[in-house]
């Protein structure tokens, strides 16, 4: 009997769906991810009755049962939850595929959901996170009582080290805000639809946490992302064009913090480094098989910084990478073309990965050429990646 | 009001020491390298016996951030956090009082500017290290 040690191309996103992106959605956060489980299951036209399994992100507050419940779903024979915020995203996928790769379960719906804006605002400085009982509640310890305890400050500082280190300025980081925004302007679905943006306006909007502007933070939106994980071969008997998984992985780097990994000599975003590593094993492909990306966009830098650990361009050259409109469509490496976190709508990293499907769909709005399309969760934490391929 | 740090086992002597106006840094006793944050085993050599040194207090700005929005409890609006190596070759976050302009209320600080190390005694339970110029 042959074993198959590789999880590529095993198992496909069959389904998508979506609340509508707001920020203020006037219900509760279990019926956002029940409304989106359900558009996902017919997106490919199977019933709560199919689903047999379910993941979603550590910090999610439905829990797998609570949705099960409100779903009808009878029976559940896998249920698991990611930890470290947005860096769960793709990794939710990657259970999944596991999951249906070993036959563990058979359909499997990785959902996110949250009143992000109108209840809890991540982008506020948490207590809850400095008093967590936990080690992570310890290792908080040594920034949040000195003052550091927002997500745009503890990118702030990563920020300000890369632009002393390679001369990058405030106006590359707005490159990135201006290609989400061109991109979410063509999206009746994104947040800043019909809103397109300028390096003026970025570099005119107010200083939240300098060097970082407003225009570098992601939005706070309310709304929830659901995706249906099936194996590849049952994906082609669905409703939809599968977006085959040929990739999945998490990582995490030495010294790993949340949002916090200050402590490394060389501090950056290794941890995305290991994703990219992995991804491009498993899958046989390199950056130059890549015409686009998804890459995770809570805030500009980051996005930077990714495109030098997965190795679209080398240390310090991300600036010179992101310039003339090279990450806008039409450009050589578009990004983000559902708008980004900027542009659509901040589900934790997950409508990127719906904008990833909808691309080997050809359904996307600001549609690219694309057989195969990275995807990146969250960044500052251990996180996650995937590529799909038509 | 002050966002208190939540304290364990494998930290209590860094708290201990900020009461005493120490800055304490762990020190492996068997393999004798220094770490911070603390934690219970070394991850040079895997020995759980430890113990601490008292830091000079003095330290070299790495990266910095001038916070200016959103609120954070217990503080008036800008402040100045670094990163701050210290010489004893370990990393801090740390506020940096000192490092405002009365004037303009811009950010007097950069990238490899030397700091010294205060204490701001909060009450009879905290007290946080700070940090002024040099």
């Amino acid at each position: 009997m042959s074993v198959s040690r590789s999880l590529s191309g095993a198992a496909a996103i069959a389904g998508i769906g979506a609340t509508e992106f707001s920020k203020a959605s006037g219900r509760s956060e279990l019926q956002l991810s029940v409304e989106a489980v359900r558009h996902a299951l017919a997106d490919c036209g199977l019933t709560p009755a199919d689903v047999d399994g379910l993941t979603t992100f550590t910090m999610d507050t439905s829990s797998e049962i609570a949705v099960a419940r409100e779903l009808g779903i009878p029976e559940l024979r896998f249920f698991s939850r990611i930890n470290y915020g947005g860096g769960a995203a793709c990794a939710t996928v990657q259970q999944a595929a596991m999951a249906v790769a070993t036959g563990v379960a058979d359909v499997v719906v990785c959902y996110r959901g949250f009143n992000e804006r109108s209840e809890s605002r991540f982008g506020q400085f948490s207590l809850a996170a400095a008093t967590q009982v936990n080690t992570n509640g310890l290792d908080n310890a040594w920034t949040y009582p000195m003052g550091l305890g927002t997500p745009a400050a503890t990118v702030a500082m990563q920020a300000r080290r890369y632009m002393h280190e390679y001369g990058a300025t405030s106006r590359d980081f707005g490159a990135v805000a201006v290609a989400d925004r061109r991109h979410a302007a063509t999206n009746p679905d994104a947040f800043f639809f019909g809103k397109p943006i300028t390096i003026e306006d970025h570099q005119a909007s107010r200083m939240i946490a300098d060097p970082l502007h407003l225009l570098d933070c992601c939005q706070e939106s309310d709304g929830a992302v659901a995706l249906v994980v099936v194996s590849a071969e049952r994906a082609r008997d669905l409703a939809q064009t599968p977006a085959v998984i040929a990739a999945a992985a998490q990582g995490s780097g030495a010294d790993q913090f949340v949002m916090t990994s200050y402590y490394r000599d060389d501090i950056g975003i290794p941890e995305m480094g290991v994703v990219g590593r992995e991804l491009w094993r498993q899958s046989g492909l390199t950056p130059d098989d890549m015409p686009m990306a998804i890459l995770y966009d809570h805030f500009t830098p980051y996005v930077l910084m990714q495109l030098e650990e997965l190795g679209f361009c080398g240390r310090g050259e991300a600036p010179g990478f992101v310039a003339d409109g090279a990450i806008e469509v039409g450009g050589r490496l578009p990004l983000n073309t559902h708008g980004g976190q900027l542009g659509e709508a901040y589900i934790h990293g997950m409508n990127g990965i719906a904008e990833g499907v909808r691309q080997i769909r050809g359904t996307s709005v600001n549609p690219v050429e694309a057989p195969h399309v990275l995807v990146t969760a969250g960044t500052g934490v251990p996180t996650s990646g995937l590529i799909l391929s038509a | 009001m002050t966002v208190r740090p939540m304290v364990g086992r494998d930290s209590q002597f860094f708290w201990d020491g900020t009461a005493e106006r120490e800055l304490r840094i762990q020190t492996c006793n068997a393999c004798g390298v220094l770490r911070f944050p603390p934690g219970p085993s070394c991850p040079e050599c895997g020995a759980f016996d430890r113990g601490h040194v008292v830091a000079a207090g003095t330290g070299t700005v790495f990266s910095y951030v001038v916070h200016r929005h959103p609120p954070v409890p217990g503080k008036e609006l800008p402040i100045v956090l670094a990163l701050i190596d210290l010489d004893e070759g370990v990393r801090m976050v740390g506020e940096v009082t000192d490092a405002l302009s009365d004037e303009t209320g811009d950010a007097e600080i950069e990238i490899g500017m030397r700091l010294r190390v205060d204490f701001n005694r909060v009450d009879d339970q905290l007290t946080l290290p700070v940090w002024r110029k040099a």
